[in-house]
């Protein structure tokens, strides 16, 4: 039945889905190191299910009442109970020592590329460098239904729901919320983060291929929960640069016009 | 001496005959104190809510069919998967199990009622009150902050209209109904258990409902604190979840969680239970090591207490915390996998009858085991960051949930409404219905690991065209309405067989446990002569010493009928 199901799903699915079978990857290498812990897991996994499975269904059918048949009055076998109850126990075991193993890989941020070595080409942010050095530090904020993006602590460069990064540098995100818990998830470049109000939470990620890496809000935050779409548009360093500056200059200039309008409409109402 | 005595009379058997009429008509439901007519009460009453509850689920597979679908809002959407949720969980699952329990903890343990008959009619009515004070906020403003009512989303501020309150009526109500209930169990097994009946023979289903109570004392306060602490931040000025006036979001999660992961237990161990009792019987053998199921129920119920904050692995927590309870997860695994491996154990070598009660019971198994490797999955933090509040969970729940408990529930209903009603249901219709429920299940959910792993959270009322959930969608919908086919099935069958199924007889199984033992459906008294028990199988016993006596068995039991099947 289930390989019904599954192979109905390839299928249907088509190329659309390469993926069907594990988490999304490919987008940064903590979600390469979850990719590969999952893949293990199953890999454990798939065993124990067909012998299940297996077990079961040749039970059911092989031992359907016959005329004259009887039934064996086993109650039970002590050695064998004792051995599948150490058996689960130790492949437990085996799954915590290999989640400990990749643990760090995936918590710990990446050293930036080779090129961007003490974050040179990002010295314009004024923020402390990651654990590892060389990358950006940007905060993200969800707010019911959108995503801000504060690029240093001086507010004069920031963006809503596309998030511009440079490639091959590390980005650690401080992640907040101004009202109700969101959850910050783009699958391509690893786990989830809540925005929970009143904490921080942090993640990461580092990029290799420039492109477009797209999630969305994962905590019920109200009616439009589901339009609450982020974008990760990744560019390489110096035209992350270019963009830097571009966003800056349309921020303060867009602050000056606001300015001139309140001035000339306080010496509207003034006079 | 009593046992000399009990031997000189010969083999118990029933001496009921004749009993005084019941009042009838509406009023006697609304007055009864007798376990069965309350137990029956539940089963009607839980059967409805799940009903509605299905109705709500289909409605948005009907939105999520298609990409961008306008066939509902937002709102709406969050409305329907907030009452979904509450309903399978408050008003079908936890006490469509204490129906089962009402009605056959006392003909199981061969007691004549509960401990407290008017406390238990309390927790019906109860129960009645919290689900119409839940469903009247359909008429104004039904609450959108889904089961878990997480704050602040569930604070004033951002859930203004009286759906929140509704819930918390509802959490209150139907909490204090399952906790007077819980404790009526507890007393009734305690105290009130046949003679012989010592801990090492009581049936399996009792021992879970015994479990199932009380972890129910244990889980129950914490919700019921977090209630009143969201009633009084909504209407009284406090703020336990208010980071402006000092509370804490997480606070909530946490008082939420500590309930809401033993509740998971809660919905399964006596699912568990029930098909403890089934499959020894279908199989013709007893259950394969009867001291390793009791002994996995506590261990599960007691680590059931220590994992709820696997569910928040995505907030702002130590990375020492969430080890913690990963590795908690993954201890309940094995006591859990002890459970799997004995029922197959069971079933082997046996003389298996392939009734409907054995399908449903069977079927818990193999789809429990697919809900328990996605929950070890799950266990392991780093991956639950990627699956967290994705349809991957959505998946995993409800294979726990409804491959668990709901196919264990239908393989109770079909083992036990012949003692209920008297009446067989067709084997036909039974089968029928399981097949199509089966397939329809894992067309609906088996995918859905699939759309989560793609990318889907869940609780969106739409997802864009091109993500490539089109086809994970459109299948999980197909499959959603074959389920429903299949449950409709089940529905007619009850319909039908209710008053024109064929007669069932006292015995019509060949039962091992003592409900067998009287007539079907039970007198008032239910025994008139409570028999001894030697064994945890006190039925097969009781046929062995009829046989030796040279009676005919339908004294006490009839044998199995052949025919329909």
């Amino acid at each position: 039945m289930l390989g019904l199901a599954l192979a109905a799903l390839l299928v249907l699915a088509g190329p659309a889905a390469a993926d069907i079978w594990s988490p999304e990857s490919g987008g940064s290498p903590n979600a390469d190191k979850i990719d590969t812990l999952y893949k293990i897991t199953l890999f454990v996994a798939i065993p124990i299910f067909l012998l299940v499975e297996g077990t079961l269904i040749w039970s059911l059918v092989k031992y359907r009442v016959r005329r004259g048949g009887q039934a064996e009055q086993i109650r039970g076998n002590q050695p064998l109970e004792l051995g599948w109850t150490v058996g689960a126990a130790v492949i437990l075991v085996i799954l915590t020592v290999v989640t400990f193993a990749f643990l760090k890989t995936i918590t710990d941020p990446e050293r930036s590329g080779p090129q961007i070595a003490d974050g040179a080409q990002v010295a314009s942010i004024d923020q402390p460098d990651p654990p590892g050095g060389g990358g950006i530090r940007i905060g993200v904020n969800g707010q019911q239904y959108l995503w801000r993006y504060d690029y240093g602590s001086k507010n004069d460069l920031f963006s809503y729901n596309e998030m511009v990064v440079p490639t091959d540098t590390t980005v650690s995100l401080d992640i907040s919320s101004s009202d109700v818990q969101h959850s910050w998830w783009i699958p391509k470049l690893g786990g989830k983060a809540d925005a929970v109000p009143g904490h921080v939470n942090e993640t990461w990620f580092k990029i290799s291929k420039p492109g477009r890496y797209e999630g969305q809000c994962a905590e019920l935050c109200g009616a439009n929960h589901a339009d609450m779409h982020a974008v990760v548009r990744a560019v390489p360093p110096d035209e992350f640069e270019r963009w830097a500056r571009r966003q800056r200059a349309d921020i303060k200039a867009a602050r000056e016009e606001l300015a001139t309008t309140r001035r000339a409409r306080e010496a509207e109402v003034g006079r | 001496m009593e046992a000399t005595k009990a031997r000189l009379a010969g083999a118990p058997e029933i001496a009921m005959h004749g009993l005084e009429e019941q009042p009838r008509g509406w009023l006697s439901w609304l007055t009864t104190t007798d376990h069965k007519r309350i137990g029956a009460m539940y089963l009607y009453a839980t059967f409805i809510w799940f009903i509605l509850g299905g109705v709500m689920a289909l409605i948005m597979r009907l939105q999520l069919a298609t990409p961008d679908n306008t066939l509902l809002n937002g709102e709406t959407y969050n409305s329907l998967v907030s009452m979904h949720g509450v309903t399978m969980i408050f008003l079908f699952i936890v006490p469509v199990l204490a129906g089962f329990g009402n009605y056959f903890v006392p003909l199981m343990i061969g007691a004549r009622d509960m401990a407290f008959p008017r406390l238990n009619a309390l927790s019906f009515w109860l129960l009645v009150g919290g689900g119409v004070a839940f469903f009247a906020s359909i008429f104004f403003e039904p609450p959108q902050a889904g089961w878990t009512s997480y704050a602040p989303l569930s604070d004033d501020a951002y859930s203004a209209g009286g759906g929140i309150d509704a819930w918390i009526f509802l959490v209150h109500l139907t909490g204090l109904s399952s906790l007077l209930g819980a404790i009526n169990f507890v007393a009734t097994i305690h105290n009130m258990r046949a003679p012989g009946m010592s801990w090492g023979r009581m049936p399996l289903f009792i021992w879970t409902i015994l479990i199932y109570s009380y972890l129910l004392i244990a889980a129950l306060p914490a919700i019921a604190a977090a209630a009143t602490m969201l009633l009084t931040d909504r209407h009284f000025g406090t703020g336990f979840f208010n980071v402006a006036d000092g509370g804490d979001p997480l606070l909530w999660q946490h008082l939420f969680w500590f309930f809401g992961h033993p509740e998971v237990y809660i919905m399964i161990l006596p699912a568990f239970g029930m098909i403890s009792e089934i499959l020894p019987v279908f199989a013709r053998k007893p259950i394969f090591g009867y001291k390793a199921i009791a002994a996995s129920t506590v261990a599960i119920a007691f680590l059931g207490l220590l994992v709820w904050a696997h569910h928040m692995f995505t907030t702002p927590t130590a990375n020492v915390v969430l080890a913690f309870f990963m590795l908690s997860s993954f201890a309940i695994a094995v006591p859990t996998g002890v459970k799997i491996f004995n029922w197959i154990a069971t079933l082997w070598r046996g003389q298996i009858m392939l009734k409907t009660p054995l399908y449903f019971a069977a079927a818990l198994p193999a789809l429990f085991v697919i809900g328990g490797i996605s929950g070890i999955i799950l266990a392991v933090f780093p991956v639950d960051w990627q699956m967290h509040d994705t349809y991957f969970v959505v998946a995993h729940l409800h294979y726990v949930l409804f491959g668990g408990s709901v196919f264990g529930i239908f393989a109770g209903l079909y083992y036990w409404f012949p003692k209920m009603s008297g009446r067989l249901l067709s084997e036909r219709l039974g089968k029928l219905s399981f097949w199509v429920m089966f397939v329809g299940f894992n067309l609906t959910f088996f995918v859905q690991h699939s759309a989560g792993m793609s990318g889907m959270p869940r609780r969106v009322y739409r997802y864009p065209d091109g993500a490539g959930l089109e086809a994970y969608n459109l299948i999980s919908t197909i499959g959603s309405f074959l389920l429903g086919i299949g449950v409709l099935i089940t529905v007619i069958n009850v319909i039908r067989s209710v008053k024109g199924g064929r007669r069932a007889g006292n015995d019509p199984w060949k039962g091992n446990t003592l409900e067998w033992f009287t007539q079907s459906p039970p007198p008032p008294n239910n025994f008139d002569v409570i028999p001894r028990v030697r064994s945890v199988e006190p039925m097969k016993d009781i046929r062995r010493e009829v046989q030796k006596a040279g009676k005919a068995s339908e004294t006490v039991a009839q044998p199995v009928t052949s025919g329909t099947s």
